[in-house]
């Protein structure tokens, strides 16, 4: 059974939606600031990705939202905008069946503001009825799966940083398998300061506060640090015959999904699992490393897990396949990175071009053997690949064909 | 249960004072217009309250007026005027 892709949808802090984040990928346009609250809070670094939250009150009726959680409604944003691309109607929800896959890996904002609720009315009840489907790490799931109706497979992929890649590999298996036609897949990422207290507390978030678009800057040299950000990302995957039955337009084939685990160190990268990853992933399409017109990488700015990655990336491909993080200008959107980053390469595919590695000015000893592309450049994109390692030793890979 | 009246917001309000604030209070977390809020309507029909809503309830009435409303209130309050009456009946035992 073939998958294709025919629909994505995105809210970000480079765009909220597919519009918008085409051009600040075109344009190599960064999405970072600074929140300052986060100083007093006690952080390291207040560089951040800056999301506003979306107002669903014109959407979505009270009960609806009262469950939601700030990552649950960037989520149902970019579905909205995703079903609307793939053609899919609430009608067509209601007739047939469809399943949703979210990557999801943390709900600190919600669970804090309960806990402190409680502490101060010392009474659970005064958190009110919403605050529950607020704190589960399924928040997205349950309450898109209600808001849309949805009769298929239902559940979270918690991952760490490759949760939304794994979220569509999961899916994609499930419709190549036959036990699912159509599945919402997606990730998503809060971005309250609540989230990521503890990561910047292992010294792993860039200090370089005095110029945030320059942050983020993936496989240079001067690199010091990820940025966090969030948001969510949509994909909306189905088999061939369900898209060519409704008649759809058809964006692009999923044709493999690699995966493998460390097997080591909870935080530290390890290349051989990462080659695994991409060689398991580029077995399952049934291609060879050369046909790979772009890869997406996972590499977040870190001096130590960048390094890694580029030897991996070098060992499978060489050195001549155009390499892009577009974290550089995302910075690192988490749980939702390795779905938001098949919608950037969904974009680049359709458009023809390769987004950026912004700030990439000096390469390293490793990222200097790769073809790492620092200025926007278009180029025909047949077949891309989308790297997403995670805490814990969690990679995943998947590639995209463009649909024939 | 204990209740912690916060006299202060109730004591010197008068009945139509009360009917006011509550009926601001409903129309706002509960998304019905104020002219929808009929004394005589039936409470739950009225803000179409599921079984989740009463939960929400109680935290508006505990953030505006400071107590707690119980499950046990509840069984006596069916109109929007026993609502009322019974916001009221707290402030006159305050």
């Amino acid at each position: 059974m073939r998958v294709v892709i025919t629909g994505y949808g995105v809210y970000s802090c480079i765009g909220k939606n597919v519009g918008e984040v085409t051009n600040s990928l075109r344009e190599g346009k960064s999405g970072i600031g600074l929140d300052l609250a986060r100083r007093e809070f006690g952080y390291r670094s207040c560089l951040t990705g800056i999301v506003t939250e979306p107002d669903l009150k014109a959407d979505l009726p009270r009960r609806a939202r009262l469950g939601m959680s700030e990552e649950a409604k960037y989520a149902y944003v970019s579905t909205k905008e995703a079903l609307n691309m793939a053609g899919i109607s609430q009608e067509y929800l209601d007739a047939n069946r469809a399943g949703i896959l979210f990557g999801n890996d943390s709900t600190a904002g919600a669970v804090v503001e309960a806990v402190d609720t409680i502490r101060a009315k010392k009474d659970t009840m005064l958190v009110g009825s919403g605050s529950i489907f607020q704190s589960m790490n399924s928040t997205v799931n349950m309450n898109l799966a209600t808001i849309f109706k949805l009769r298929g497979i239902n559940f979270t992929i918690s991952a760490a940083c490759a949760s939304g890649s794994h979220a569509i590999g999961v899916g994609y298996h499930l419709i190549k398998s036959g036990l699912e036609d159509m599945i919402i897949c997606g990730g998503a990422q809060e971005v309250n300061m609540y989230a990521f207290g503890s990561f910047d507390g292992l010294g792993v978030f860039s200090t370089r506060e005095e110029d945030p678009a320059k942050s983020s800057r993936p496989f240079d040299q001067g690199r010091d640090g990820l940025v966090t950000s969030g948001g969510a990302a949509t994909v909306v995957i189905e088999s061939l015959e369900s898209a060519q039955r409704r008649g759809a337009t058809i964006l692009g084939e999923v044709t493999g999904y690699g995966f493998s685990s460390n097997g080591d160190h909870i935080s530290n990268p390890d290349t051989a699992g990462q080659v695994d990853s991409i060689s398991r992933a580029l077995k399952m399409a049934e291609v060879k490393p050369e046909q790979i017109d772009y890869v997406n990488a996972h590499a977040t700015s870190t001096p130590k897990g960048d390094m890694f990655e580029a030897q991996a990336i070098f060992d499978v491909f060489g050195g001549k396949t155009p390499v892009s993080s577009t974290k550089s200008m995302t910075g690192h959107e988490c749980w939702m990175a390795g779905a938001s980053e098949i919608v950037y390469s969904m974009i680049m595919m359709k458009n023809g071009f390769i987004a950026p590695n912004i700030n990439f000015e000096n390469p390293d000893e490793v990222s200097r053997n790769l073809n790492i592309i620092a200025e926007s450049k278009n180029a025909e994109l047949n077949m891309i690949a989308s790297n997403s390692f995670g805490f814990g030793g969690t990679n995943s890979t998947l590639i995209i064909k463009k649909y024939e | 249960m204990a209740v912690r009246i916060q006299p202060l917001l109730l004591r010197n309000m008068s009945r139509e004072e009360v009917v006011e604030t509550v009926n601001g209070f409903l129309a706002e977390e509960f998304e019905v217009e104020v002219e929808a809020l009929d004394p005589n309507g039936v409470l739950h029909e009225t803000l179409d309250l599921d079984s989740l809503d009463y939960v929400d309830l109680v935290v508006v009435i505990e953030s505006h007026f400071g107590f707690k409303v119980t499950g046990e209130d509840f069984k006596s309050i069916s109109t929007l005027n026993d609502f009322y009456d019974f916001i009221v009946n707290k402030h006159e035992h305050a």
